[in-house]
């Protein structure tokens, strides 16, 4: 099995081996899943704990469906982040699982590394579902997995990242693993939503829809947060869909095939106009939800592989 | 309003045609056809049908580009008005201006740089581009939708006379600004350290009890947004650049390549901080008049190109604006009929040659504002300015052009006087 880490913590530093072997495996969950099939046994016995720290209806659920198709024990705990001192409770929490023979950890923080300091402390293996603004590896994955279906491939393929691209787990995700495979990835944005020194993780970086689409494969947008507005990145919502929402106009840039995703929720005219993310044969939105359940199954599946327990 | 004279052909004969955008400068002719340049050079005769200008010794040049001027409208018309000032601009040989957005309410939305646009083209003197605020009222805290003011043809983002003093702001507007193609103009003075004050700090202050702005006030925030121009690879402009200090770093700025620029206002290179005399409020200013050593700082910066631009800075104010004891009345000075004798005093004293005067007030600032003004050359709009470069006028507050009148340069003798000024052909002054 080419996947040797304990953990998923993030996407960078994984080798195409790893990637393309959790690809496979979530390709074979889909089948299973749409099949009305399950698989009980093979996590039967285990404990799955969602440990969320920031709220997440949609992923949680997703790993929660993922754990229980596979015949694990699913525990959601979500943590308060109201303390003072945010590390100790997280040590403190670290402890607690440990006593409860925790198998399998997801957690989702709103403070980049938060997984990091926990799988260094608990014996269970540790799946990144989203830390602060640093990585969100599932998420990247079945962006993927829904791209490789469609296009048959990542490698040579043109993808648009678009949106707040500064405070996105998801963007630098999907950077990472598609320039792993062999994409060549844009991110779109205003300068006020773009990371310092982006092009050093391998994209183009532009400033203007039109340019940025351009012949593009996959155009991804990203959720503009009322936030943003808020803190004066981006002055208004309406200046915003005006020069970087998805629209029909702005996608015609685009290949005449190219799809259209989004991690969800969407901010239906903000970021991406209803006629759009509605538009059957462009928009995969809904996909990607499928492909995340199938995805997180693979994950939860490789992980336990490691742990010893399981007869395989 | 004055009425409009009819448009006819004109034919300038023998006139020193002088066009530094194109670098021509000879005696010759030029004519104008339904509103624009159809040919000059020499030789071109009196063509059929054409008004005949003749003026010994003229000079011929571009109609002038004011790169910064405040209009009274919309919010303010008891200080000046577009009407108004569209007639001093004339006046003044100024066929095309930029307008300050600082107004009420401030132009920080696209309608209002649709109406300044339409406005100037229903003077039918002058063409009025509008500065987008780079906040929203000017107020300095949220940005103004650059994306949409741009489009709307605003030609830069500024907030007028007041600094953009927070440091996150101006970093952001100068980055948002970059991914439209725009650039940020700034008012460069440290608010913290200008509140309250009257005039540069020093001696003459000390003397005259006035509360002082230190000179240093211009360079540190010059030095700022040198660095964050660099942080962001945003344009940054400095307006009415006034100190030593602040022109060697910008000297140093572009010597590296970054994208800075500035200009200056005749006050500035013509006036130092005794010209407020007795507590002559028409010499109260923001920035406020300096010393002499940096009045010479920005003649000399002007020579060598350290500057860009020299504007008017108009800021029209009435006698309730200025007719308090000094510290409490508002700065600012009438400067469209002046602009140009007081640039020419500068050609006269040998500091500048006429190519660069005219340049510095015609050619750079089109550049500046990314527009086809400022320039000779055949097929287009015939915006002209005819003045002759040594006759005398006095300069009297109370009997200038428009509505303003307060004026710094009150009393001066200034050897340049406009003859006329034409617009799209017609002529509207002279």
């Amino acid at each position: 099995m080419s996947y040797r880490q304990k953990h998923l913590l993030a996407i960078e530093g994984l080798h195409p081996p790893e990637i393309g072997h959790m690809l496979d495996l979530a390709e074979s969950y889909v089948l299973l899943n749409r099949s009305g099939k399950t698989q009980r046994d093979l996590l039967r016995g285990r404990t799955l704990i969602n440990l969320f720290f920031e709220d997440s209806t949609r992923t949680r659920t997703s790993f929660e469906l993922a754990g229980k198709r596979l015949g694990a024990d699913v525990i959601n705990m979500s943590v308060s982040t109201s303390s003072v001192n945010k590390g100790e409770t997280l040590l403190d929490t670290a402890a607690t699982l440990n006593a409860m023979h925790c198998d399998l950890l997801v957690v989702r923080h709103d403070q980049s590394g938060a997984p990091n300091l926990l799988a260094q402390k608990v014996d269970a293996a540790v799946i990144n579902a989203g830390d602060g603004t640093h990585e969100h590896p599932t998420q990247a994955l079945l962006d993927a997995l829904t791209i490789r279906r469609r296009k048959g491939r990542l490698e040579g393929l043109t993808v648009a990242i678009c949106g707040d691209v500064l405070h996105s787990r998801v963007a630098r995700s999907n950077i990472h693993l598609l320039t792993t495979m062999g994409s060549r990835v844009r991110v779109v944005g205003p300068p006020t939503l773009m990371p310092a020194e982006a092009e050093r993780l391998g994209v183009e970086v532009f400033h203007e829809m039109e340019h940025g689409l351009a012949g593009a494969d996959i155009v991804m947008m990203l959720r503009l947060q009322r936030e943003r507005m808020q803190s004066g990145l981006v002055p208004s919502a309406r200046e915003y869909f005006r020069f970087f929402g998805l629209d029909t106009a702005k996608l015609a840039a685009a290949r005449p095939d190219a799809l259209v995703m989004h991690p969800g929720p969407m901010n239906r005219g903000v970021e991406i106009d209803s006629a759009v993310a509605d538009d059957p044969q462009r928009s995969v939105i809904r996909e990607q939800v499928e492909m995340g359940v199938a995805v997180r199954m693979a994950v939860l599946d490789t992980l336990s592989r490691g742990h010893g327990r399981n007869e395989l | 309003m004055p009425e409009r004279r009819p448009l006819t052909d004109t034919i300038f004969t023998s006139v020193r045609l002088l066009d530094p955008a194109s670098s021509l400068d000879q005696q010759g002719d030029l004519l104008v056809r339904d509103g624009l340049i159809t040919d000059f050079g020499s030789g071109l005769g009196r063509p059929d049908g054409a008004t005949v200008v003749a003026e010994a010794d003229a000079i011929l040049c571009p109609g002038l580009v004011d790169m910064r001027a405040a209009l009274g409208e919309p919010g303010y018309e008891y200080r000046e008005t577009i009407a108004s000032a569209a007639e001093a601009a004339a006046a003044g040989g100024i066929t095309t201006l930029a307008a300050l957005p600082d107004t009420l309410p401030a132009i920080d939305d696209p309608a209002l740089v649709y109406l300044l646009r339409t406005r100037g083209e229903e003077t039918g003197s002058l063409t009025i581009l509008p500065y987008g605020a780079v906040t929203s009222g000017c107020r300095g805290e949220e940005l103004a939708e650059f994306g949409l003011l741009a489009e709307a043809g605003a030609i830069a983002f500024t907030d007028g006379s007041r600094a953009i003093g927070s440091t996150r702001l101006m970093r952001l507007a100068l980055s948002y600004a970059r991914g439209f193609g725009m650039r940020i103009v700034q008012h460069p003075e440290d608010p913290s350290l200008a509140a309250d004050g009257a005039a540069t700090e020093g001696e003459l202050a000390t003397r005259l009890g006035l509360p002082g702005i230190p000179a240093a006030a211009e360079a540190i925030f010059v030095a700022r947004d040198i660095r964050l121009a660099e942080l962001t690879g945003g344009a940054v402009h400095f307006s009415h650049v006034s100190t030593a200090a602040a022109l060697r770093l910008i000297r140093q700025a572009k010597a590296d390549g970054l994208a800075v620029t500035c200009d200056t206002a005749p006050p500035y290179f013509d006036l130092n901080e005794t010209a407020i005399g007795d507590f002559r409020t028409y010499a109260k200013l923001s920035p406020p008049l300096r010393k002499e050593a940096d009045r010479l700082a920005v003649v000399a910066a002007l020579a060598d190109g350290a500057i860009d631009v020299i504007a008017s800075d108009h800021q029209p104010r009435d006698a309730d604006d200025k007719r308090q004891p000094f510290a409490q009345a508002t700065p600012g000075g009438a400067g469209l009929a002046t602009l140009l004798g007081v640039t020419l005093a500068q050609v006269h004293k040998g500091a500048l040659s006429m190519a660069q005067a005219i340049d510095l007030l015609t050619a750079r600032p089109a550049t500046l504002l990314r527009t086809d003004a400022g320039r000779l050359a055949k097929g287009r709009s015939a915006d002209l300015c005819l003045f002759h470069p040594d006759r005398i006028w006095q300069v009297e507050a109370g009997r200038l052009p428009g509505k303003a009148q307060n004026t710094p340069f009150d009393g001066r003798a200034l050897e340049g006087v406009v003859l006329g000024t034409w617009k799209a052909g017609r002529r509207v002054f002279g």
